[in-house]
């Protein structure tokens, strides 16, 4: 497989994963409008929320039971996931080609997305 | 006065915000939204310059939550657009994913700044960010024309040097000034990750101008390149609560409609008119951030 080929295939992917993000946030916005949407909003004060829409596992666990929040909150979450997936595969295509500096210079990048994320879990 | 009428239609808007209810909040967002990104795909600017302060000025939406929804609009308009990039065959993976290293780490301190920082301050950097993108958004940028086909010594080292489809055949270039490259995309990587945008302009002028890269693969790349800052910045953001469910929902969706249909419209819409109207509207939206942050309302 040449770098075009794998540079091809991971742009589909990363369509089909915003695309499926799209979907969940839909799917989430749509329950959260049919069952709140009369109420007043106020988000005029920044406060920091709960702490389950703050958390990895918190959100599998909220989405886990179809709350609208936790449903809409993972396909974000999926959405965040779509450039740290495009990051490993090219970790996985310079690896392929044995390309040993490029495989380091992904894995730094990975690891300050991963690091990121420490703070959500 | 301008700042006096300034406070009177916050006050108004305000006034009519605070008996918005959720259904109004999401369909006035959302189509907002779309329209952001809409010409933010037109322009190249992205659609965060528009949402932030539209949600801030216009619907008194705390900076915070806005910056959080713009931040993972950002992320659904680049992976979004990658497949349709890479097919072009302009985009340099190598290059990019080096610069990465700068723009990461710039984006997690940026997110971590924005925790620090009061919001007036975010406001009236947003402010300047935006005045930057008028400015270039009436007088585009000439893309640099000289372009070396050999890379200086650090280009060689971490053989950045590539090829583009020019006119139905390859063209080389080479690769030069990577430090100040570097240093450039670090600085992007802060107002990435402090403002909750793409940043996409300051990749471009690191890449076009500073390291002598094609236009066009320096346009591509930093799509490219725009998704992994982002999401770099997005971690911080969610584990403090910037990514309020709510907000994010009609954004993202807005945004990445309006995305879609603005690079299927970008051939039939008289794209120079377009910008300079644009480029009016940040300029008079970033004087309104600067008058707010600056008076604290913001």
């Amino acid at each position: 497989m040449d770098d075009q080929h794998l540079e091809n295939l991971i742009g589909h992917l990363l369509r089909a994963g915003v695309l499926l993000a799209a979907a969940v946030v839909f799917a989430g916005g749509c329950l959260f409008l049919a069952q709140h949407h009369s109420q007043l909003v106020n988000y005029k004060t920044f406060r920091a929320g709960a702490e389950q829409l703050r958390t990895v596992p918190g959100i599998v666990k909220l989405a886990g039971k179809l709350d609208s929040r936790g449903l809409m909150q993972l396909g974000l979450l999926l959405l965040i996931a779509t450039p740290v997936a495009r990051v490993a595969m090219a970790m996985v295509g310079f690896r392929l080609e044995k390309d040993w500096m490029y495989v380091v210079v992904s894995f730094i990048v990975l690891s300050v997305l991963i690091f990121s994320l420490m703070h959500a879990t | 006065m301008r700042a006096r009428t300034a406070s009177y239609t916050t006050e108004f808007l305000e006034a009519k915000f605070t008996t918005m209810t959720v259904l109004e909040f999401t369909l006035v967002v959302w189509a907002l939204s779309t329209l952001a990104g809409f010409l933010g795909a037109l322009t190249g600017l992205g659609g965060g310059v528009v949402v932030v302060p539209a949600l801030t000025l216009a619907l008194g939406v705390d900076i915070k939550y806005a910056i959080g929804a713009s931040l993972v609009s950002v992320i659904a308009t680049s992976s979004g657009a990658a497949a349709a990039y890479v097919r072009e065959g302009f985009s340099n993976i190598r290059i990019g994913m080096l610069l990465e290293i700068a723009t990461t780490v710039g984006a997690v301190i940026g997110a971590y700044l924005a925790g620090f920082t009061s919001t007036h301050i975010i406001a009236i950097v947003f402010g300047l960010v935006l005045l930057q993108a008028a400015y270039q958004s009436v007088f585009k940028s000439s893309p640099e024309d000289a372009h070396p086909t050999e890379s200086d010594k650090l280009g060689k080292f971490f053989r950045l040097a590539g090829n583009y489809p020019v006119k139905g055949r390859l063209q080389e270039y080479g690769v030069c000034n990577v430090p100040s490259g570097f240093s450039l995309m670090f600085g992007a990587g802060i107002l990435s990750g402090l403002l909750g945008l793409g940043a996409g302009a300051v990749k471009v002028i690191a890449m076009d101008q500073a390291m002598k890269i094609p236009f066009k693969v320096s346009t591509t790349t930093s799509n490219f390149m725009i998704g992994v800052t982002a999401a770099a910045g997005a971690g911080v953001y969610l584990g403090r609560g910037y990514i309020h469910p709510s907000v994010a929902m009609p954004v993202m969706l807005g945004v990445l409609a309006g995305a879609f249909l603005g690079s299927k419209a970008l051939m039939h819409v008289p794209v120079r008119t377009l910008r300079i109207v644009f480029g009016i509207v940040i300029f008079a939206l970033a004087i309104e951030m600067v008058l707010n942050g600056a008076t604290g309302r913001i």
